[in-house]
């Protein structure tokens, strides 16, 4: 299983720090983000979604792979 | 001291912003804090706390202090961040840039806050006394 990191209000909406997803469902970040948002509707409420691999902003394209470190970043709200 | 300073830390230290930033070549220190304030929208705001994704948090840091030594020509860079819960008046954000002479380094803070606002993976909750609200999560 993929495991996935959550932050902010991710971590409210999913009701856990982590998420675990089967690599299946999930083999690009844009599937990630559908899947997210099917499985937890209130994703769709969001100003908007990234998600980072390794650390770094990743776009839709990006191929997931299971050693990757996966995080969802709801809108940030830093300084 | 090293060039560019980035750090997430529990409480800013806004005492000793000068002596990191000081440079013999530098006639000018532009130094930008943000706080907590009491009030959103005219709601009375309790305390704030501040949850980092902190190893991404400080390489987007890292990076944001890099193109600014890109952008203009700076000899210091400081970029501090808190974490955890604050109260008002509290410090939680500390940037500064010295350079030259005082254009560059008052346009590189600027960049320094502005980006760090839009790019770094950190994340505000505000308490007021009925509700929490994590700050920006909806339009």
């Amino acid at each position: 299983m993929m495991e996935v990191l959550l932050f902010g209000i991710a971590k409210d909406i999913v009701g856990a720090s982590t998420l675990h997803i089967d690599p299946v469902k999930a083999k690009t970040v844009l599937e990630l983000k559908q899947y997210i948002s099917t499985e937890f509707p209130k994703f769709k409420t969001l100003s908007s979604l990234a998600i980072a691999v390794n650390n770094d902003y990743a776009n839709d394209a990006t191929l997931l792979k299971d050693d990757d470190e996966v995080a969802i970043i709801p809108p940030v709200s830093g300084g | 001291m090293k060039k560019i300073d980035i750090q997430i830390v529990k409480d800013i230290d806004t005492t000793t912003v000068y002596q990191k930033l000081s440079h013999p070549e530098c006639g000018g220190v532009c130094v930008f804090i943000g706080a907590v304030r009491d009030n959103t929208q005219n709601e009375k705001v309790e305390a704030l706390a501040f949850e980092a994704y902190e190893k991404m948090a400080l390489l987007e840091m890292y990076k944001i202090a890099e193109d600014a030594c890109l952008k203009w020509d700076l000899k210091k860079v400081i970029l501090h961040h808190v974490q955890g819960r604050k109260q008002v008046e509290d410090p939680v954000v500390l940037v500064g840039a010295a350079s030259a002479h005082r254009d560059a380094c008052f346009e590189a803070c600027r960049y320094l806050i502005d980006t760090l606002k839009e790019r770094v993976p950190i994340w505000k909750k505000e308490f007021f006394s009925d509700k929490t609200v994590w700050v920006s999560a909806h339009p």
